[in-house]
């Protein structure tokens, strides 16, 4: 079996759907702090399609701009050139309304409790608040925190404030889902389950999904595709990879399999080159 | 003696070796001023003290002047805060404004301003209202500054966040600015209830016809020491009594806060 790798340039048949995201040469560039005047590229020239309905992956190394992507994406930053579309309308300026963000770091209002954070952008939107409240108190069962509701987030664990976290986000019912590395800080375990829990999740409705990670094994396993970025700065996408896997997927078995050690082996033959570049850079 | 012996979790304990370090210090006053150690002319002593409250309350001259104290001094604080906290998260959510008031709030801010007390009397009259402001000045600034710091500590990943669910700015003010302010602005207030106090009485002191600062200004002309120290003690038994208010609102609005000691989630 061989692996369908396609370097980036050569550019896809064009769709009649629009895509949920479209990247057209976006360039961010930094005012740096090394000095007046200097300026930093984070990602140069980024042409980048999210298809209805994929799961995308995004990996590469350390600090190459991955969470430039993401903010991109969400509309809380303007790339300095280039634009983003939204299913096929370009955003222009304010926040990406059809999205939702996952933080790497908590990111749930510690005033409020898990049920309230939930009920928030649910309120924010418009609903009811007895319709606002049963919604996030469904979603709160859903991600597994049935009965902890009324705590605070200081007094849930970092995998139920993820979870809370992932009932915020999944609670507008948005038609993306933007993920930056949300598992990178819990233990393996709890991260394994959250993986799962998502994919089951996710596999409701298909939501266009863009998952920020370095972990490679979690990029495959949970993706339809894996986009690799290029070592800081000017990063840009170098190559990209359709997981083949089938679905529904257990993440601690998918790992186990022929199919998965062959695309890791293959990704991680262009992964590995970018990360020792980097690794290069930063200890200079 | 065993170390568990002193263990600070021991209310009773810690309660009752108070109570012995108060009284032990009223003792001692007492002693040295009966056995005329201190002349009981510049030091008091505390039964004088004592019988002094005794008859203030008893008589209840008392009562109009506390009630004036008290009513100066919660206005004080009710103005200034709502000022400070109004004003601190306007000029926050403000840049431009910021920059443009920052050198004048600096200087009124360093300015000694209970010299502003003559002038407030002036312009206010010897009523309350001219202690009221000297309060609110005072006040305003210590809650101001809380505010300030308060808005610009948020977490820019909780106003992303919150942004990202939808909020517009009126939604991002009452749900992110305004309470992660509170928890400075609760720190503030126990400043600003003693501070409160200074104003009024401070006030009252320079130009009054009645108030605690009034009596212990009137006991003073006559050095009637015990009176002086009756009036102190009534002010500091009822500013303690406002810190404790203060606390009590902290614990209620502040819930979501993680109490020292408390465990707190880790990973996993």
């Amino acid at each position: 079996m061989s692996v369908a790798v396609r370097k980036i340039g050569e550019q896809p048949v064009a769709q009649s759907t629009p895509h949920a995201l479209r990247f057209d040469g976006v360039t961010c560039t930094f005012a740096s702090n090394e000095g007046a005047g200097k300026t930093y590229t984070a990602v140069r020239d980024v042409d980048l399609t999210v298809r209805q309905g994929e799961f995308l992956s995004i990996v590469g190394p350390t600090g190459c701009g991955k969470s430039t992507l993401l903010n991109v994406a969400a509309g809380l930053m303007r790339p300095s050139s280039g634009t983003l579309s939204v299913f096929g309308q370009p955003l222009v300026q304010g926040l990406n309304r059809d999205a939702s963000y996952l933080f790497q770091v908590d990111a749930l209002m510690p005033w409020k409790s898990a049920e309230d954070n939930v009920a928030a952008g649910l309120l924010f939107h418009g609903k009811p608040k007895a319709e606002a409240r049963e919604i996030a108190r469904d979603w709160l069962v859903r991600v597994g925190l049935d009965g902890h509701g009324k705590k605070y987030p200081h007094q849930m664990s970092g995998g139920m404030r993820k979870r809370a976290g992932l009932a915020q986000a999944l609670a507008l019912n948005p038609r993306i889902l933007l993920m930056d590395e949300p598992f990178s800080a819990l233990d393996i375990q709890t991260r394994q389950l959250m993986e799962d829990e998502l994919l089951q999740i996710w596999s409701a409705d298909r939501k266009s999904v863009v998952f920020v990670t370095h972990d490679l094994e979690e990029a495959i396993s949970l993706s339809d595709r894996v986009l690799v970025l290029s070592a800081g700065p000017g990063t840009r996408p170098i190559a990209e990879f359709e997981i083949d896997l089938e679905r529904p997927r257990q993440v601690a078995e998918i790992r186990m399999t022929q199919r998965f050690l062959q695309l890791h082996a293959a990704i991680w033959d262009v992964l590995k080159g970018e990360v020792l570049k980097s690794y290069a850079r930063n200890r200079s | 003696m065993r170390a568990t012996a002193l263990d600070p979790r021991n209310h009773a304990l810690v309660l009752a070796t108070r109570l012995t370090l108060l009284f032990g210090c009223l003792f001692l006053w007492w002693l040295a001023t009966a056995t005329g150690l201190l002349s009981t002319f510049f030091f008091g002593d505390p039964l004088g003290v004592a019988r002094r409250l005794w008859i203030w309350f008893s008589t209840g001259s008392v009562f109009l002047h506390l009630y004036t104290t008290l009513l100066e001094t919660l206005l004080a604080f009710a103005i200034g805060t709502v000022l400070g906290l109004g004003i601190g998260l306007w000029l926050a959510l403000n840049p431009f404004l910021a920059a443009v008031t920052d050198p004048f709030i600096k200087a009124f801010n360093s300015m000694p301003r209970l010299i502003f007390a003559p002038i407030f009397a002036l312009w206010f009259g010897l009523g309350i209202w001219s202690k009221v402001a000297l309060g609110v000045t005072l006040v305003f600034f210590v809650v101001f500054f809380n505010v300030y710091q308060g808005v610009r500590e948020v977490s820019p990943v909780v106003l992303s966040n919150t942004r990202m669910l939808g909020a517009n700015s009126r939604e991002l003010l009452r749900h992110v600015y305004v309470p992660s302010a509170m928890s400075w602005v609760f720190s503030s207030l126990h400043n600003a209830v003693g501070i409160a106090f200074v104003g009024s009485v401070v006030g009252e002191y320079l130009g009054s016809e009645k108030g605690i600062g009034y009596l212990i200004l009137l006991a003073e002309g006559v050095f009637d020491i015990n009176s002086v120290i009756a009036g102190i003690l009534l002010l500091t038994v009822f500013a303690l009594v406002l810190d404790t208010a203060v606390s009590v609102f902290e614990e209620r609005f502040m819930r979501w806060r993680p109490t020292a000691g408390q465990t707190v989630g880790a990973n996993a």
